[in-house]
């Protein structure tokens, strides 16, 4: 900044107007500073996976387990969502309220699909004898696949919030903001899928 | 499943602690004590007050207070818990089993250090923190006001339900970090392991959310021309604090998460069957607590840079060095976990590794102490209580680093392990560091942030009380450790042993005559505040904090100050700066909101029914959080504006004061 070099007399130790910080200005940061410590959570559940991925106590591995066919109809879902999502925030850019919901309702339908499959995966798996306290590795597996999916449900409720809150107030700063907000987990969210479907099933299949 | 179970769960009558006669006058001196509390406020008619004007303030500065409150509160009883352990340990001599039964000193032990740690040590920085930083960065507010306020209150939330446990059911048996399978289902079926999880979870999301809001604060919200290097060395530290806390409480969260799983969904994380792990959480709670000892500190080292450079009457030695130094040991506190556990037996090379890097964080705190001194080197010293606590603090905190480089030696450290030494270690470091800092920090701001000053005769009464009976209390743990005595033992065989108890009894008892002391000091002086009344600045400060009035205005400057200098304070000093007297306008501030206390009141009650098996409860209480979020975020109408004229007339009374020759200008 110029002003921190200004000779001696020229200092102006106030500033005259008030400056206006606009509101919601550290939103973004903020945010993003929460979905960082989020993302140590799952760190935490992966370093977990790592460890104890191994212990099978006697019962069944991934290989036995994984059915890769399925995961890849989920990880589409769930690709296809972000996308969605993409979408809807480009509509928002273009201040086209309808597009945007639009795009929004595609965005939920597709999340709401890959809840299912997973929903279906995991009773399956218990249907099976393969419940989270059959073994650490399942232990391990039911909560980082888990905690995702609920991450992914509670994204849910919000994108319906937030659809709703558009509706009734449009496109407006704050709405625009929250949406921005929501981009930034759902598009997270998927980062630590690709992250799943890469050391859980693929490598878990390959091990 | 009878109807009771349906709706109360385990809780039943006899989960109430009849049997033990300390709980029960505990709780008769509670009740009586919360029942004329509450009359009174009743009979003042304060409730509507302290409603509208505290509990659901957005003022950072009324939320830094009411953490410090909570902090002392917590403080009071995390010390009582300490004088039951040093009686009990100096009389269970020669056959005695002293007053205290295992069941009940297991959960002292474990109690004392959870509340001092979480309840104490944590709502004291965060409170410190929220009050200063807004402030030396001439900010009006923190970025987040909301969850600022949210924030406090779960912490506050943590809080009660460890004190629900005195009364309710039992705590933990487990010491603080509550190692499994100790922790498990299987050895700890009761409620104590239960309030342990979830008063740390609901204390946590507070915990977590305040350190993104100073970090974005501190970030986004400082004075124009108040670039990095010219931040005040308490906001600095302040800020790798809060990275420390942002980047730690989440791996807290985690780990707590499958701890619950294991007892509560029977899965296998930290089992001994089934391909469980214990030492795997030995390992992921030290990735946060270690950490979680230098969020401690570091404010702290802020507040001893602040105090000295203050009180010698010159600029901090060495500023640079010192952010350096504060950097350093953030990062390195994430590379020395494994030192708490080398008996782990992960082998030389690993315990090595973790030795070494303990060994190296003294270097950057050592080139801190130097600093101090070298403030203090040719200038004007001034003995004031803020300065004593901080002379107070280099002498102790030095022996407790050495101690510390000592155990980091892994060989030494198989022997000291688990033994008093440790104890007295930490202790030392956490007293003489955290505590004093602290007790540096509240002679140093109280005035800034009520107006008067604090009375000297008792402060010195503390000052000496406390670094006495701190020395008696934990010299004697020192030789006991070295002689192999371990920690949390209840009872003893070896009849030359208690005199070494008693001695550190002794101790004890003298730093409740300290803390006796400082109550003491706040009362007199908030009784005799008409003479110790100050304006501004009244220790000549060198921070902007020094340049609004004391206590502050709700917006804190009425003109956002411009800064040049590190120092920006001791810089608008030195060339003469004027304080302007007309031109006032309008402020943009935040308004206050009552979702805060609701939100974390439904989830300390969603605590509450997990640990008691109230599963409609918490189920309900569940939905009302979610439900009750999505309602707040349909206030779209969070700010006002102060009118220029009552700027105007808030300004125009302090020019009367300064104007009439106030206490000090």
């Amino acid at each position: 900044m110029s002003s921190t070099t200004a000779p001696l007399e020229t200092r102006t130790y106030h500033l005259p107007e008030e400056p206006h910080l606009h509101e919601g200005h550290s939103t973004m940061l903020g945010f993003w500073m929460y979905l960082m410590s989020d993302c140590l959570i799952f760190a935490i559940l992966f370093a977990t996976y790592a460890v104890l991925g191994g212990n099978f106590a006697g019962g069944p591995g991934p290989k036995d387990l994984f059915d890769l066919n399925l995961i890849a109809l989920n990880t589409a879902m769930l690709l296809f969502s972000s996308i969605t999502y993409g979408f809807a925030m480009l509509a928002m850019e273009k201040n086209r309220v309808s597009a945007t919901q639009g795009w929004l309702f595609v965005t939920l339908l597709f999340g709401g699909a890959f809840l299912c499959i997973e929903l279906y995966e995991f009773a399956h798996l218990i249907h099976e004898g393969a419940g989270p306290w059959r073994s650490a590795f399942l232990s391990a597996f039911f909560t980082l696949v888990g905690t995702h999916g609920l991450h992914v449900t509670f994204g849910s409720i919000w994108l319906v919030t937030l659809m709703v809150q558009v509706a009734k107030k449009g496109l407006i700063p704050a709405n625009k903001r929250r949406l921005m907000c929501l981009s930034l987990f759902w598009h997270f969210l998927d980062v630590i899928w690709i992250g799943v479907f890469t050391f859980v099933y693929l490598m878990g299949v390959l091990r | 499943m009878t109807t009771a179970q349906m709706i109360f769960g385990r809780l039943t009558w006899d989960s109430f602690p009849w049997h033990e006669p300390i709980v029960v006058a505990t709780f008769c001196a509670v009740v009586l004590g919360g029942a004329a509390l509450v009359a009174a406020l009743t009979y003042f008619k304060l409730w509507g007050y302290l409603w509208k004007e505290w509990f659901t303030s957005v003022d950072h500065k009324k939320i830094g207070i009411m953490y410090m409150v909570l902090g002392l509160i917590m403080f009071l009883r995390g010390f009582a818990d300490a004088v039951m352990m040093r009686l009990q340990q100096a009389m269970a001599f020669n056959g005695s089993e002293g007053y205290l039964n295992a069941h009940h000193y297991d959960q002292i032990f474990t109690a004392h250090g959870v509340i001092m740690i979480f309840f104490v040590a944590m709502p004291f920085i965060t409170g410190l923190m929220n009050y200063i930083v807004p402030l030396q960065i001439g900010a009006r507010d923190v970025s987040f006001p909301f969850l600022n306020n949210f924030s406090f209150w779960m912490t506050t939330g943590g809080a009660v339900l460890v004190m629900c446990s005195l009364f309710l059911g039992e705590f933990a048996q487990t010491g603080w970090l509550a190692y499994p399978p100790l922790s498990g289902i299987d050895y700890s079926p009761a409620t104590g392991v239960d309030y342990y999880i979830w008063a740390l979870q609901v204390a946590g999301v507070g915990t977590t959310l305040s350190g993104i809001n100073l970090i974005a604060t501190i970030v986004k919200m400082r004075a124009p021309g108040m670039s990095l290097m010219k931040m005040p060395v308490f906001t600095w530290t302040s800020l790798c604090a809060n990275v420390l806390i942002v980047a730690s409480f989440p791996i807290l969260t985690a780990t707590l998460v499958l701890l619950s799983l294991d007892r509560y969904a029977g899965t296998n994380f930290f089992t001994n069957d089934f391909g469980g792990n214990p030492m795997m959480y030995v390992n992921l709670i030290w990735i946060w607590g270690h950490p979680e000892v230098y969020i401690l500190i570091l404010p702290l080292f802020g507040v001893f840079s602040e105090v000295t450079s203050t009180f010698s009457g010159k600029r901090l030695f060495g500023y640079t060095s010192m952010v350096y130094a504060t950097c350093t040991i953030m990062v390195l506190s994430y590379l020395v976990w494994l030192h708490h556990f080398f008996t782990m037996g992960s082998g030389a090379s690993v315990n090595s590794f973790f030795g070494i890097t303990t060994m190296i964080i003294s270097i950057p705190t050592g080139a801190k102490l130097f600093n101090w001194l070298f403030t203090m080197y040719r200038g004007r010293v001034r003995f004031e209580l803020p300065m004593m606590w901080t002379v107070a603090f280099m002498l102790t905190f030095t022996v407790g680093g050495m101690t510390g480089v000592l155990l980091a030696v892994p060989p030494a450290d198989f022997v000291l392990h688990n033994s008093l030494f440790l104890i007295a270690h930490f202790h030392n470091v956490i007293i003489g560091g955290v505590l004093f800092g602290l007790f540096a920090a509240i002679n140093y701001w109280w005035p800034k942030a009520f107006g008067f000053k604090l009375n000297q005769f008792w402060g010195h009464v503390s000052f000496w009380c406390w670094n006495i009976g701190f020395w008696l209390a934990f010299t004697p743990l020192y030789i006991m450790g070295l002689m192999g005595v371990t920690r949390r033992m209840r009872v003893f065989d070896d009849p030359s042993l208690q005199i070494w108890f008693v001695i550190a009894a002794i101790g004890a008892a003298i730093v409740a005559a300290g803390i006796g002391a400082m109550l003491v000091q706040f009362a007199v002086s908030i009784w005799k505040r008409d003479e110790l009344k100050v304006e501004g600045d009244p220790w000549d400060g060198r921070t902007l904090e020094w340049a609004t009035s004391s206590p502050p205005p709700d917006y804190n400057f009425a003109f956002t100050p411009v800064v040049y200098d590190a120092d920006s304070w001791a810089d608008m000093k030195k060339n003469g700066y004027q304080r302007p007297l007309t031109g006032y306008q309008p402020i943009h501030m935040p308004s206050r909101t009552g979702s805060g206390v609701i939100l974390a009141a439904l989830a300390t009650l969603c605590g509450f029914a997990l640990i008691w098996y109230m599963w409609w409860l918490a189920g309900l209480s569940f939905l009302g959080i979610v439900g009750f979020a999505i309602f707040h975020s349909f206030n779209y109408k969070r700010d006002f504006y102060i009118p220029a004229d009552v700027v105007t007339r808030t300004e125009e009374a302090r020019t009367r004061i300064l104007a009439a020759g106030g206490p000090m200008a």
